[in-house]
């Protein structure tokens, strides 16, 4: 069984976000980069499925050169292949353009894949667009948000998130799932694994190649700014005791903040 | 006009989608426009007048034996299949797990762009103007769709609810689902224990971070919650991964983000993870015995304390004030 993980290099949680206001974008320098944390219980969880039932992983992202080494991770992880389809834009934010380029190779590259693994959302863009437009331009299933994935012959149940429940969703083959935390514990590199992913070959895939026009890609988002969200002010801090600031604070609540 | 999904789940409307409503029924008043509503499914049509006292002038009701249960799918044939008739100049969702499903499936199958989980919608001379976090609300991105019917979801908790008389003609439409190979269907709903609300639908979040220091004490957080309507209780990582509460209970960049109108932070540090999920609550409130936790910087009110000492006098306080 094929199945592909559609992965994206993404700014580290831990990133300070400075933005250049002229071009409308995070600078990039200074910042570190990683693979997406949803993409990497993807990631994981395509490893399972094929330590259990065998077939190939293929590590998949749309982007520039730089997003290279989030593929060597995923090949270090243990992905039997990677692709790289170039694209020369930066972020666009623009979910639509990045399925329909990805929904285009699949059909190109990979018309046997039975499961397209995804994160559920793209830490920075955060955006959670792209794994259903996926499954709508291929006309297959989908279930987002995903804590457990059962595979089963030609099948699979995945158990997926909703507001205080979760939902069992019976899916036939090939479909979008994406992965919530909780799917499973990504394991790290072995240094056997990194070593043997430093060799491999990672193909690169061109628009052109996919055969899309110039005007087809256009970004369906026009950015106006980009901002700093106002930052929160510390308000009032009581110390002392217990009885005395429990006091305090409900009274706070009630009769200045009035939410109680 | 403004066509705004109702999401229902059980038969009844989603207070997410009623916020969703009053903010169309804002921008169609500002676009000169109306604001009308879609209800998807079986056995909703008496849901309709509670959408005309939200202020939807048409209630669209699409019922199908086979929209009975929630299906992405079908459900995505159907409202294009309305949309195409309508041609209205935006669709709304709730950013609800639902919407977050749908709403991209929806943009996809129409050919349009999508402007997910927006906090601020504004009407100016070139239409709508969208913002939204990114980089989990370290950055916010204001942009205009350029394809239409604009698709948008809306967070949660954010929009006020605006309750206005309409005239409320209800519409109900016949719909046409393809028939397709590849299947995705609902088989199951499997509910939390207790029914508790999400933390992402809470008016009051209650959460609990490494100081709690196990599993036992979340139970002196859902005491509180008992005390609090509309309250639930979240969590940082720390506690998820610690195991002493599920995750989907965790608050942050790896969990759920939320805008509730006051957020109590118990035993949490303030990691910038953690921050990322709820600096969009109205009123942040942090008990913490550190006073230089991080946490206390976005605090609206702090008390530097053993959390094990202040809440027995908090749960008398609040109790006090429910008489
Ligand atoms: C990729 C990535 C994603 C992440 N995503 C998230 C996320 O979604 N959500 C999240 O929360 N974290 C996330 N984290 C983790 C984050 O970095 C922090 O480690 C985590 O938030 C810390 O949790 P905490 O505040 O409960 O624990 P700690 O940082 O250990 O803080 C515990 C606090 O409790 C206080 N305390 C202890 N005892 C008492 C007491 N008796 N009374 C009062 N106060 C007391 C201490 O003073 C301290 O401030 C993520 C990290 C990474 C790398
Ligand atoms: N540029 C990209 N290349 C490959 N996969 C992507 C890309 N952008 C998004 N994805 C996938 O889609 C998921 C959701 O992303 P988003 O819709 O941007 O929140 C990610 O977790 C990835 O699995």
């Amino acid at each position: 069984m094929d199945i592909l993980v559609l992965v994206k290099r993404v700014p580290d949680t831990e990133s300070k976000i400075r933005i250049n206001r002229e071009t409308n974008s995070v600078v990039e320098e200074g910042l570190n980069f990683i693979l997406s944390p949803y993409d990497e219980y993807a990631m994981e969880e395509a490893l399972r499925i094929k330590g259990a039932k065998g077939g190939k992983v293929v590590a998949v992202t749309v982007g520039r050169d730089e997003s290279l080494v989030i593929l060597r991770k995923c090949l270090a992880m243990g992905a039997d292949e990677a692709v790289l389809i170039k694209d020369p834009l930066p972020e666009t934010y623009d979910g639509l353009r990045t399925a329909r380029i990805i929904a285009r190779f699949v059909q190109a590259k990979y018309p046997d894949a039975r499961l397209l693994l995804f994160g559920k959302q793209s830490v920075g863009a955060d955006n959670s667009q792209v794994p259903a437009m996926v499954a709508e331009l291929l006309g297959i299933g989908q279930a987002n948000v995903v804590v457990k994935l059962e595979v089963e012959g030609e099948t699979a149940t995945a158990l997926r998130e909703i507001e205080g429940a979760q939902e069992k969703v019976f899916l036939t083959l090939p479909a979008v799932v994406s992965a919530q935390k909780g799917l499973n514990e990504p394991r790290y590199e072995t240094l056997k694994g990194i070593m043997m992913a430093k060799k491999k070959e990672i193909p690169i895939v061109s628009i052109e190649e996919l055969g899309f026009k110039p005007d087809e890609l256009a970004p369906q988002l026009a950015i106006i700014k980009m901002d700093q969200p106002p930052a929160r002010q510390a308000g009032r801090v009581v110390t002392g005791v217990a009885e005395e600031t429990a006091r305090q604070l409900v009274e706070y609540l009630h009769t200045e903040a009035k939410i109680i | 006009m403004i066509l705004t999904y109702i999401e229902t789940r059980e038969k009844k409307i989603k207070k997410s989608s009623l916020e969703a409503l009053s903010e169309a029924r804002r921008k169609a008043a500002e676009l000169g426009t109306e604001a009308a509503a879609v209800l998807v499914g079986t056995g909703i049509e008496g849901l309709a007048a509670e959408l005309s006292s939200y202020g939807a002038s048409k209630v669209y009701v699409l019922e199908s034996g086979s929209l009975d249960r929630y299906s992405t799918q079908d459900y995505a044939a159907a409202l294009a299949g309305l949309v195409k008739k309508l041609c209205p100049a935006a669709v709304f969702f709730s950013a609800t797990a639902m919407g977050k499903d749908l709403a991209p499936r929806l943009a996809a199958r129409l050919g349009v762009g999508l402007a997910s989980d927006c906090t601020q919608v504004s009407a100016g001379d070139g239409g709508l103007e969208f913002t939204r976090p990114i980089f989990a609300g370290k950055a916010l991105l204001t942009f205009r769709l350029t394809s239409s019917p604009q698709v948008v979801s809306l967070r949660p908790n954010v929009f006020p609810l605006a309750p206005a008389a309409a005239a409320g003609e209800v519409i109900r439409e016949t719909v046409e689902i393809p028939a397709t190979t590849a299947r995705a269907e609902v088989t199951e709903i499997l509910q939390e224990s207790g029914g508790e609300i999400d933390v992402t639908e809470a008016d009051i979040v209650i959460s609990g971070g490494r100081g709690m220091k196990g599993p036992e004490n979340f139970e002196l957080l859902r005491e509180i919650s008992a005390l609090i309507p509309r309250s639930a209780v979240g969590a940082s990582r720390s506690a998820v991964d610690s195991g002493w509460i599920g995750h989907q209970h965790q608050v942050g960049q790896t969990g759920k983000t939320v805008s509730p109108n006051l957020y109590l932070a118990f035993g949490i540090s303030g990691a910038i993870q953690h921050l990322a999920g709820m600096s969009s609550s109205k009123v942040v409130v942090a008990v913490n015995k550190d006073p230089d936790a991080p946490i206390f910087k976005v605090a609206d009110f702090g008390v530097v304390g053993d959390l094990f000492q202040v809440i027995p006098p908090l749960k008398e306080e609040l109790k006090k004030l429910r008489g």
